[in-house]
């Protein structure tokens, strides 16, 4: 049996069709060039000496103590990261989907949630810092103790736990609500208690669930070089110390092996999350539940959970609230009268804060339409066509997800500094300000994907096939079909887009140029040398524009989102 | 419509198909070859999985076939996308598109074709008059109940008069009762503009009462092509006998010939029924009773005993045995009509010229 007429025709079609062609082209091009070259550059140069293939890099970093107590420190950071974030965020989701609880509660959990996604990477170090460090509100003032150290491996593990906890808490509330109340009411029947129950029907059907969460949590908090930047003190992670080795060192070989050793990590962990963990979790947890549940209203058991989690949700607030209120006192850890705008002055008029906001801004912004619009056009693609080098497409962009931000910064390094392939080809890319924008790209693609993918799931393939057969091409379904049905995840990717762009810092501390001015960057500057309410004011109103942006973006999809008018009626 | 009437012609199609468990090649289609007359009303009529969306995609051009080659008219199609196709279907679940108005989806095929505005205004008028929609031209599609979005559907695959009117199942997602009104408007409509249309279903009755040609399809291959009357009644298999309409099937050795007749030994009992070419002598034959051709009486025909007797309202529904070989009867109009009880003995006759010998 041969399929190859089959498979002729379908090229032949293809062919006909010049657009979409180009299309994949493009694509192909630049997913090649800018997420798998520069990891594969870091591959090559890390491997090939000046003649031929050597592990002199690797023998040399891996011989470095440093190195290795960095890879040692980095596990451990992620294992016990990973581990509090899936407890409290299991927490947060049982206590959400099963618990009875009041609505103020219900707010606070939301704004639990969100401050998260709005917030840059490290506002939880500098306030971790302002609240508990030697000049801490509550440390010193409150406490009177005076040589508090929340440098180092606490330090980093209870602020990242606080960043990433939110993420487990989504991924696990949508999961458990998956679960069908039926399962335990039949467990309840039989005669099981409530802890029975939980540990003996919820707990199981949950468990790969949990590995998911854990894993997604450990490859971000391996990957995290904002925080352990701040707060890491003299305790370095596998991020910081390959940006030592670029910034400090100048040795740009070694971090290479180093980011290779890096990816391998989060890669593998990656793999396996993806491919056999996610595969699971969908496996036991199917459809959607029957029916409502029943909540848990005994108030023996709402009354300390709700308590807990208030206590533990109103803790994240004040550490965010920290951060503008640390932007209004005349002097940290010394003077808290009267409230002043000074700091809030000086970022426009002595540090550059117009131009960093402006440039933050700019390139933000001709970024995330860039990412909304490839990222919806390559989960049309994924999901809707079939073409050869489709997996090639939906696996490199996923691929992306894996990726540190450090290691793409060294990627792009030594992969564009001296051109494509050390030739000078490209050359000009970089150090421009095209190069931020593209590593914004990257940076923001597999997020924007996979939302794009689950929303073009859910619409009925022959809706397009409609089209197609009354005789649009492709272009036009995507345009008159596609784009309008995904409008809502379209808009949401475009801001989710630009909030990531504009907080992002990892990858683009390393090629931005003295000529640019990022908040981010800026905010990491002044807090590196202590200047916490100076980053305060930056990180303020960086929260505002994200913030800010949000609101806006969930206005229009209230006024003029697609779903509205087709869910009417 | 001013168009020339085309046909569809399949020649020597195959589909082969990756099981996704196994990983293995199979046919989903296998070396068929049809062709459908121009103006016709054809159905593609099978089980699940016995190929015929399959079929029907490939004239879309959604799949290209693996072997052979698809004519429209006289000309091959296979290299042809959809949207260059003269073809337009109605899917099983409308696919309309839902962020656009009742209007404005019909006349999306017409927009594309870069109709002059005022003329794309009086077709899609003349089409929403054709299928009952007139006044609903403002509403968005959610707003309208299944069959007014069938009907939608159907006007926006006419609108663009299309050679080839493909439908996928378009009534599976209807109630009982709106399926049958539904079959009927399909058929008015088609009839109406003389279009060629092939229709796929697996609902037997809904291809009896639209079809001038039934295609019966199973595991890839045409299993019987003819109109519903000769299906019926000169079905060339046990699986086309049993999937249109229902069958009983009496096994039994010739015994002899009479004139025009065959003598059957069925259970042991001699039977009379049509003769057909090449039979001989002692060899088995099997013959389609349906089930409303036989009537039980005291005596006179094959013995048996009744093992089930129900008032249906309209009919008596009986089973009954014959030595080992059950068959199900029908008897309409069971008013003052002697009825049989479960257990009694009696006798099955019918008319030969009403059975069929396969």
């Amino acid at each position: 049996m041969a399929r190859s007429q089959s498979a002729a025709l379908d090229r032949k079609k293809l062919m006909a069709d010049p657009i979409m062609v180009g299309t994949i082209v493009v694509l192909i091009t630049f997913l090649t060039l800018f997420i798998l070259y520069p990891l594969a550059i870091l591959l090559v140069d890390s491997f090939y000496g000046g003649n031929g293939f050597t592990l002199a890099t690797f023998q040399k970093v891996m011989a470095m103590p440093t190195f290795r107590t960095a890879i040692g420190n980095t596990l451990k950071v992620g294992f016990l990261v990973g581990i509090l974030s899936t407890v409290v965020g299991l927490l947060f989701a049982y206590v959400e989907v099963y618990v009875k609880m009041g609505r103020a509660v219900g707010g606070l959990f939301k704004v639990v949630s969100m401050l998260p996604v709005v917030s840059p990477p490290f506002v939880l170090s500098l306030s971790m810092i302002m609240l508990f460090g030697k000049a801490g509100i509550i440390t010193r003032f409150l406490l009177g103790i005076y040589d508090n150290s929340v440098y180092g491996f606490w330090g980093i593990v209870i602020v990242q736990t606080l960043t990433f906890f939110p993420v487990c808490y989504m991924m696990l509330k949508g999961l458990l609500k998956n679960i069908d109340p039926s399962l335990e009411e039949a467990a309840r029947d039989m005669g099981a208690s409530r802890w029975t129950v939980f540990a003996t029907v919820t707990f199981p059907l949950l468990l790969p669930g949990l590995g998911n969460a854990f894993l997604v949590t450990f490859i971000e908090s391996i990957a995290d070089f904002a925080n352990p930047m701040i707060i890491g003190g003299s305790y370095d992670t596998l991020a910081t110390t390959i940006y030592l080795q670029i910034t400090g060192a100048y040795d740009k070989e070694g971090a290479a092996a180093m980011a290779v050793v890096l990816l391998c990590i989060t890669l593998g962990m990656f793999i396996v999350q993806k491919y056999y963990l996610e595969a699971k979790t969908a496996a036991t947890l199917t459809g959607k539940a029957s029916r409502g549940r029943m909540l848990i209203e005994d108030r023996s058991v709402t009354v300390p959970l709700t308590i807990l989690c208030s206590l533990a949700a109103a803790f994240v607030i004040l550490m965010y609230a920290c951060v503008p209120i640390g932007a209004l006192f005349p002097t940290w850890g010394y003077k808290f009268t009267p409230l002043t705008f000074k700091w809030f002055g000086q970022v426009f008029s002595r540090y550059h804060g117009l131009q960093a906001f402006r440039d933050s801004f700019v390139l933000s912004l001709i970024a995330s339409p860039i990412t909304a619009l490839l990222s919806m056009i390559i989960s049309y693609l994924v999901v809707k066509r079939k073409f050869k080098s489709k997996g090639f497409i939906e696996a490199v962009s996923m691929l992306a997800m894996a990726v540190p931000g450090t290691v793409l910064g060294v990627g792009y390094i030594r992969g564009f500094s001296g051109g494509v392939f050390h030739t000078g080809f490209l050359q000009g890319l970089y150090g421009s300000a095209a190069i931020l924008i593209i590593v914004f790209v990257v940076r923001s693609l597999p997020t924007g994907t996979r939302s794009g993918i689950s929303a073009l799931r859910q619409i009925d393939k022959s809706i397009e096939e409609s089209a197609y057969d009354m005789g649009a091409d492709s272009f036009k379904v995507f345009m008159t079909v596609t784009l309008p049905l995904i409008k809502d995840s379209f808009l949401s990717g475009l801001v989710t887009a630009f909030v990531r762009s504009i907080t992002a810092i990892s990858a683009i501390i390393l090629l931005v140029t003295p000529s640019v001015y990022l908040i981010t960057v800026q905010i990491n500057e002044f807090a590196e040398k202590g200047a916490y309410s100076i980053a305060c004011a930056f990180a303020t109103i960086l929260i505002l524009i994200t913030y800010g942006s949000v609101l806006l973006m969930n206005l229009f999809i209230k006024y003029f989102g697609t779903s509205k008018k087709i869910k009417e009626g | 419509m001013s168009k020339v009437k085309k046909g569809v012609r399949l020649d020597h199609i195959s589909k082969i198909y990756q099981d996704p468990k196994t990983g293995k090649d199979f046919y989903a289609v296998k070396d068929t070859s049809l062709t459908i007359e121009p103006g016709s009303f054809v159905t593609l009529l099978g089980p699940s999985g016995c190929g015929k969306t399959t079929t029907l995609r490939m004239i879309a051009g959604f799949e290209s076939p693996d072997e052979g080659e698809i004519y429209l008219g006289d000309e091959a199609i296979n290299a042809l996308t959809p949207n260059k196709r003269d073809t337009a279907m109605v899917f099983q679940s409308y696919a309309l598109l839902p962020h656009y108005n009742v209007f404005d989806n019909v006349a999306y095929g017409l927009k594309l074709r870069k109709v002059p505005k005022d003329e794309i205004q009086r077709r899609v008028m003349k089409i929403l008059d054709l299928v009952e929609l007139n006044g609903m031209e403002g509403r968005m599609t959610n707003q309208l109940s299944g069959g007014q979005q069938q009907r939608v559907a159907l006007a926006r695959a006419l609108v663009i008069e299309p050679s080839v009117l493909l439908f996928d199942e378009p009534l599976s997602n209807l109630d009982a009762k709106l399926r049958v009104s539904m079959r009927t408007e399909i058929r008015r409509i088609q009839q109406e503009v003389g279009i060629t249309a092939i229709y796929v279903t697996h609902d037997q009755s809904e291809a009896m009462a639209l079809s001038d040609n039934i295609i019966i399809m199973n595991k890839g291959v045409v299993a019987q092509m003819g109109s519903p009357q000769d299906i019926y009644y000169h079905p060339n298999s046990e699986f086309v006998a049993d999937f249109i309409g229902e069958a009983n099937f009496l096994k039994g050795t010739l015994d002899g010939m009479d004139g025009n007749h065959a003598i059957l030994k069925v259970e042991g009992s001699p039977t009379r029924v049509p003769a057909k070419e090449g039979m001989s002598v002692g060899r088995e034959y099997t013959v389609v009773l349906r089930p409303e051709s036989a009537v039980l009486r005291d005596e006179g025909g094959l013995p048996c005993e009744v093992a089930l007797s129900c008032f249906m309202g309209s009919y008596q529904n009986y089973h009954v045995k014959i030595g080992n070989t059950l068959v199900k009867l029908t008897d309409y109009n069971p008013k003052n009509k002697r009825i049989y009880r479960v257990g009694e003995r009696c006798t099955l006759v019918f008319d030969p010229e009403s059975v069929h010998i396969l």
